[in-house]
């Protein structure tokens, strides 16, 4: 019998089990019935959880691209609230925020995570059950989040809204994560660590000092949804930045960055451009990120010295922010012409470029003088969502057109003329998005400061807000494009999967005939 | 990694520069050193912070921390923005505090000064119900025609309102209920009955069947006392003039039926405890400018 019929019994295999299948004993249910590290001298990955994290991100991404629409109409038609608790802004907007960072990128992460680790060390995934464990119990995290924010239940921290009883089912999964990543790199058969597997490693581990750190709450009771956080006042808030700024850093800086340092290479099939320039950038990353979250809280009650160490350190991070940039682009050099016949290559070359983007900006937006004027404007949001649209959407959109072949055993996708579609779509609704926030969060920031020549304030909020609507109808419309574009990445992805290789092979892609 | 840089398989053929000898699922590592623009702009970065932490507030210290070369507080430059705009704004401030009603029309400085000062009020303190134009909306009056509730739309009847409010906790405020005829007082035909001739009085179309004598005879029973035998309001009660065309809800009848039913009383705040006296000063002159002033 093989050993994957009896699936329960692997899982629990205990004496029940062995009775009810006695006729196969010993063969069924020793508990030795693992699958094997190699089949043929080859590493025998583990690919049923990558397939599994691969669908999520993308079910995940669409749930979170779609809740973002709807918050960007209701901005511009307040109406759309419906009047109704569970669909007001309030609520929606961390459920979006949420999706799309924790849910999409999360999923992103664990699958491209755990086929890197597995591909550059050439070792299966260590642990049977616990891989599984890992995804399965991550996307249970993400459906008890989601709904409690939708039933009013958050800790009121911004990218850190789940409850007591949601972070500490975290823990238990996301220390798994890092044993099963770690143990995985302890028995590699390479005898160096690749570079995208630094940065996994150090996205997993400060994501979860983070976590424990700004989650420090005390529940009401052990019956009760509510907790209270044990810091107080401004240590509460520099800790919640601490957090919340180095959420970006190593969830969407450093584990996306592992992402760009396989699949870039990979699709290019050149060697990554300097190896010295990964190892400085690497470290400085790391070594000045964890600073930086003083920047959120520029001109309130913290502390002076604490601004400057923010702001210097968002300087100082800027070249080590490029250093990932530059070792992306440059990895194309003798590969440049793959950009006009490979759209997945393209949109992993503009993700970097989108990165280099949004780390000049925030380095610039992190300067006093330049924060007086973009703070609490929807500048910020323009500049989060270059890096989230452009950065992070591409590079994971890129790494997913990449993964899904591979790990169905498809010799390519089921169309790249779809992909170029997905790319041009989704272009045109980050410049949509993004321009318009540029305009609208300067002129709002110019609005809120502006000065008669009497000395009074020239513009009411309720002007500023007026002049916000038709950029917020601009915006809404890229974010339309971006969800359209992937719907578009969906079906193309779906087909892969389900279209024979030998007729993705052939060509066989009907829906492509010219209409001349 | 120089070890094998002679090797020429661990050269790369396109670029002509050595890899690291190293090899990961067909990934190559090229030895290519930092680029120097990117390591002198990194230096300078990190220099430029070091001087920035010498000039201002940087460092902690056990209770304390380092005040910097020029003294600077983000506390400290807030403050001195607003003393300076203060500053600037003081002599006609000062000259708006002592100046009458009269003196202000008069003198075209002083008027234009405390239109400006009024404006500014208007959208962050008013402007939320009553329009960022001062047109109003359902419930909130509209402050740009020359219809007026209370008082006769003079520069002093109109600070007064701002001062003390409507039906607001302030002893001196403006005080005057519709009360709720459907509690016990009347029955809802009369209502109904009333409705119609309140509604017949602006000349209106009535329901078919609709008894206006009825109605007259309700309304003079029990409207007259605060909206006057001629139905043209009151406004030292705040009455509204039935006659016109201005409603302050609606005019159509199910509105008004629910305004004799349930009854009206909207609140204004009074702004007395929030704003200065020249404020409101400043805002009585901006909304008379608004509309008419009688």
């Amino acid at each position: 019998m093989d050993a994957r019929i009896c699936v329960p019994c692997r899982a629990f295999c205990n004496r029940e089990c062995r009775d009810r299948l006695s006729g196969f004993e010993p063969l069924s249910c020793t508990p030795v019935a693992l699958p094997t590290q190699e089949v043929g001298g080859k590493p025998n990955y583990n690919f049923g959880p990558i397939k599994f994290a691969t669908i999520a991100s993308v079910f995940w991404g669409i749930a979170g691209f779609l809740v973002g629409l709807i918050i960007a109409l209701q901005l511009a038609y307040p109406e759309l609230n419906l009047g109704l608790p569970w669909t007001s802004f309030g609520r929606l907007r961390p459920l979006h925020t949420s999706a799309v960072i924790f849910a999409f990128g999360g999923n992103v992460l664990l699958a491209t995570s755990f086929y890197v680790v597995q591909r550059t060390c050439q070792a299966r995934l260590a642990g049977d059950l616990a891989p599984w464990f890992v995804v399965l119990g991550y996307n249970f995290f993400i459906v008890i989040a989601g709904t409690g924010y939708l039933l009013g239940i958050t800790q009121g921290k911004e990218y850190a809204e789940p409850e007591w009883y949601t972070d500490l089912w975290l823990t238990i999964v996301w220390v798994t994560y890092f044993i099963v990543f770690l143990a995985t790199v302890i028995k590699r058969k390479e005898p160096h660590i690749y570079v995208a597997n630094w940065f996994y490693l150090a996205f997993i581990l400060t994501i979860a000092v983070l976590h424990l750190g700004n989650n420090t709450t005390i529940p009401v009771s052990i019956f009760s949804s509510k907790s209270y956080i044990v810091w107080s006042g401004l240590q509460d808030a520099m800790i919640q930045w601490w957090y919340g700024h180095n959420a970006v850093g190593f969830f969407l800086t450093a584990g996306f960055l592992a992402i760009m340092y396989y699949f870039i290479p990979k699709r290019a099939e050149r060697p990554v451009y300097s190896y010295r320039l990964s190892i400085i950038h690497f470290w400085a990353l790391i070594f000045m990120y964890i600073w930086a979250g003083p920047h959120h809280l520029h001109y309130t009650a913290l502390p002076d010295w604490a601004q400057t160490l923010g702001m210097t350190f968002s300087i100082m991070l800027w070249m080590p922010s490029w250093g990932g940039m530059i070792n992306g682009l440059m990895t194309l050099s003798g590969a440049w012409d793959k950009l006009r016949t490979d759209p997945v290559l393209r949109m992993l070359v503009v993700s970097v470029a989108f990165y280099g983007m949004s780390t000049f900006e925030g380095p610039l937006m992190s300067v006093k003088a330049v924060n007086s004027l973009s703070h609490y404007t929807d500048w910020t949001i323009g500049h989060v969502h270059s890096g989230a649209l452009g950065w992070v959407g591409y590079v994971s959109f890129g790494a997913i057109y990449c993964l899904v072949p591979w790990l169905w055993n498809k010799p390519k996708l089921y169309s790249l003329k779809l992909v170029n579609w997905h790319f041009w779509v989704s272009t045109l609704g980050i410049v949509c998005y993004i321009s318009a926030m540029w305009v609208a969060g300067i002129m709002q920031g110019l609005m809120w400061r502006a000065y008669t020549a009497l000395g009074f304030l020239e513009y009411s909020f309720l002007e500023t807000v007026e002049a916000m609507h038709p950029f917020y109808i601009i915006r809404a419309f890229g974010g339309g494009l971006f969800l359209a574009g992937a719907l578009i990445m969906a079906w193309n992805l779906y087909k892969t999967i389900v279209t024979p290789a030998a007729e993705i092979e052939a060509g066989v892609t009907p829906a492509l005939v010219p209409a001349e | 990694m120089s070890v094998t840089s002679h090797d020429p398989k661990n050269v790369d053929a396109t670029t002509g520069t050595a890899t690291t000898g190293h090899e990961w699922d067909g990934i190559r590592e090229l030895n290519t050193p930092l680029p120097k623009w990117w390591l002198y702009i990194f230096y300078a970065t990190i220099v430029w912070a070091l001087g920035y932490w010498v000039v201002y507030p940087a460092i902690p210290l056990a209770s304390s921390f380092t005040k910097g070369m020029i003294n600077y507080s983000s506390r400290g430059e807030a403050t001195a923005d607003v003393e300076q705009l203060k500053l600037a704004r003081a002599p006609m401030v000062n000259a708006l505090a002592k100046a009458s009603f009269e003196d202000i029309q008069k003198d075209p400085k002083l008027l234009t000064f405390a239109r400006a000062q009024g404006k500014a009020a208007f959208g962050d303190n008013c402007a939320p119900c009553h329009g960022a134009g001062g047109g109003g909306s359902k419930a909130f009056p509209n402050l740009v025609d020359d219809d007026w509730l209370w008082g006769n739309g003079s520069l002093a009847d109109i600070q007064a309102t701002i001062t003390h409010g409507i039906r607001s906790s302030d002893p001196d405020t403006r005080q005057g209920n519709m009360p709720a005829f459907g509690d016990g007082v009347l029955k809802p035909t009369e209502i109904s009955a009333v409705a119609d001739y309140v509604r017949s009085l602006s000349s209106l179309p009535v329901e078919q069947g609709a008894d206006l004598n009825a109605g007259q005879k309700v309304f003079a029973d029990n409207c007259v006392a605060c909206h006057g035998e001629n139905a043209k309001g009151n406004p030292e009660l705040g009455a509204p003039n039935l006659t016109d065309q201005i409603w302050l809800y609606a005019s159509d009848k199910a509105t008004i039926v629910e305004g004799i039913t349930k009854g009206r009383g909207g609140m204004m705040p009074n702004w007395g405890s929030r704003l200065d006296a020249g404020t409101i000063k400043a805002l009585a002159v901006y909304v008379r400018t608004l509309g008419g002033g009688r």
